[in-house]
């Protein structure tokens, strides 16, 4: 679904991405975790093109994320993002956000949207709040509609940046508890997270990624059981302590 | 002092002619307001769209907007009304310039509501600047990510925003430009201010007139004022809170 080989990415001389190679196929989640500044915001945001890469090629679904001909307007809607601080758009009501990708991108008529809309509201457990604005929902319901938002779009995946490191602890779980039932129902998801109890229930491969390399690209269970490098070891046992 | 005052002066006939003084005032706040909400109109149009496009990737429609900006800014708007009145017609090509000089309808009218036009462009286009930038970038990011161009995130995501948070900037923008048409009194547009100084020599009433005068202008920038707090009201968002998300 998502493949990537020898992917670099420099701001002028500092360079974000170095040789990044993976491939997701249908249906795996991945977890991306590392170090603040690694690089994960950025790797993630190459996939749907927000941000250009130099040189390396990353598809998905077959088509090729850099090539000049590409429609990325029309790539980047089959692909649904989560981001850190939600995003929504905060003049719009929730059920307005929920519909104005369907109706703008997908050209689907203002009745279809709506009913496809409240569906996935009533599925993240919000339907309630359809008539609210963004401003007046919690953290974590914010993200739940952005979810919602994005699936709303029937996307063939799912990238999500951090979605739960800007929410209060208490309201983590009901955002994480949206993405592992995601997960069982087959979506394929490329997730930037340090939620390790995530990752043990749904990850299928855990990528490390240390200034700007993949340093770790493992199974689940070698990540967590044997990981290589030291860099790795470091950081398991820093965000696992606590 | 032995000022002869005389309340009673608007009511009476002008030296040469069957109009009374009230009717040039009337003429002039007519005129104040027609080049005002027309240089307004001009002013939030051009300004709207160069502000936006000082905000995109592309590096020379960005130098392009910068340029505009700072020459409409820094050059101070009497000259400016001076230049577009009698230089600009000279620099045209030679039949146009004749047509211009002579038989262009409304001359005055049209220059002075083009100039204070283009002047007020240039500051909302920093305005509208300013605002688009104060945005979270990842807003940007939200609206491409859902599929949309990169005009329509601005037309849905970044621009509803952006004009919510300048209003109040934008309020005294407004207010400024029926203070700023007195200005174009000095290429005889019979505005509120040549009018007044008109009435003031014919009747020698100087403070009865300015009052009057001062009165009209307060009239207009408040009802700009309220115009613009009403806007505010309508478009609030519920629950938005500037500064955060
Ligand atoms: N526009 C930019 N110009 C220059 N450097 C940048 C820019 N954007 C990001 N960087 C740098 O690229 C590096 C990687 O950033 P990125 O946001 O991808 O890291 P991250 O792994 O997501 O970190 P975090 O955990 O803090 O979100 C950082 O060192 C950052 O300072
Ligand atoms: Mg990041």
């Amino acid at each position: 679904m998502i493949e990537m080989s020898n992917v670099s990415k420099h701001y002028g001389q500092f360079q974000v991405l170095t040789d990044c190679s993976t491939t997701v196929s249908k249906g795996e989640v991945i977890v991306v975790c590392g170090p603040s500044g690694s690089g994960k915001s950025t790797l993630i945001k190459c996939v749907n093109g927000l941000e250009p890469f130099q040189s390396g090629k990353i598809t998905v679904d077959g088509v090729s994320v850099g090539a000049p001909e590409t429609d990325l307007p029309k790539l980047r809607a089959r692909v649904g993002m989560v981001f850190q601080n939600f995003e929504l758009f905060p003049h719009m009501s929730i059920t307005e956000n929920l519909t104005i990708g369907q109706i703008k991108v997908l050209k689907r008529s203002a009745e279809e949207a709506t009913e496809i809309g409240l569906k996935l509201l009533d599925r993240v457990g919000l339907k309630a709040q359809a008539g609210k604005f963004p401003g007046q929902l919690s953290g974590g319901q914010q993200q739940r509609v952005a979810i919602a938002r994005a699936l709303s779009m029937n996307p063939i995946c799912m990238l999500f940046d951090e979605p739960t490191s800007a929410l209060d602890p208490e309201m983590v779980n009901e955002v994480l508890d949206v993405m592992v039932e995601l997960a069982h129902e087959g979506m394929t998801m490329m997730c930037v997270t340090h939620e390790m109890g995530f990752a043990r229930k749904v990850a299928d491969r855990v990528i490390f990624m240390d200034q700007g390399r993949i340093v770790e690209d493992a199974t689940k269970a070698d990540f967590f059981g044997t990981p290589r490098s030291e860099r790795a070891q470091q950081f398991l046992s820093k965000i696992l302590s606590h | 002092m032995n000022y002869h005052w005389n309340w009673g002066i608007f009511f009476e006939q002008v030296k040469n002619g069957d109009e009374t003084y009230l009717d040039w005032l009337i003429t002039g706040f007519g005129w104040t307001i027609a080049v005002s909400l027309t240089a307004w109109i001009i002013a939030l149009t051009l300004g709207s769209v160069i502000g936006t496009l000082r905000t995109t990737p592309r590096g020379w429609v960005v130098a392009l907007g910068n340029a505009w900006v700072e020459f409409f800014r820094n050059i101070p708007l009497l000259v400016q009304m001076l230049l577009w009145f009698f230089v600009v017609p000279e620099l045209l090509p030679k039949d146009l310039s004749m047509w211009v000089k002579q038989d262009m309808p409304a001359k005055e009218f049209i220059t002075a509501s083009v100039c204070l036009g283009l002047f007020t462009s240039a500051r909302i286009a920093e305005q509208v600047r300013a605002g688009i930038q104060s945005l979270p970038r990842g807003q940007l990011y939200a609206g491409m990510a859902m599929g949309f161009t990169l005009p329509q995130t601005y037309r849905y995501v970044l621009l509803p925003m952006a004009f919510r948070i300048i209003v109040p900037p934008l309020t005294s923008e407004f207010m400024s430009v029926f203070k700023n048409s007195s200005v174009a009194f000095a290429i005889s547009v019979l505005e509120l201010t040549f009018q007044s100084r008109q009435m003031q020599e014919d009747s020698e009433q100087g403070i009865e007139t300015y009052v009057a005068v001062t009165i009209l202008y307060f009239v207009c920038a408040f009802i700009a004022n309220r115009v613009m707090g009403q806007i505010e009201q309508r478009t609030r968002v519920p629950g938005y809170v500037t500064g955060k998300h």
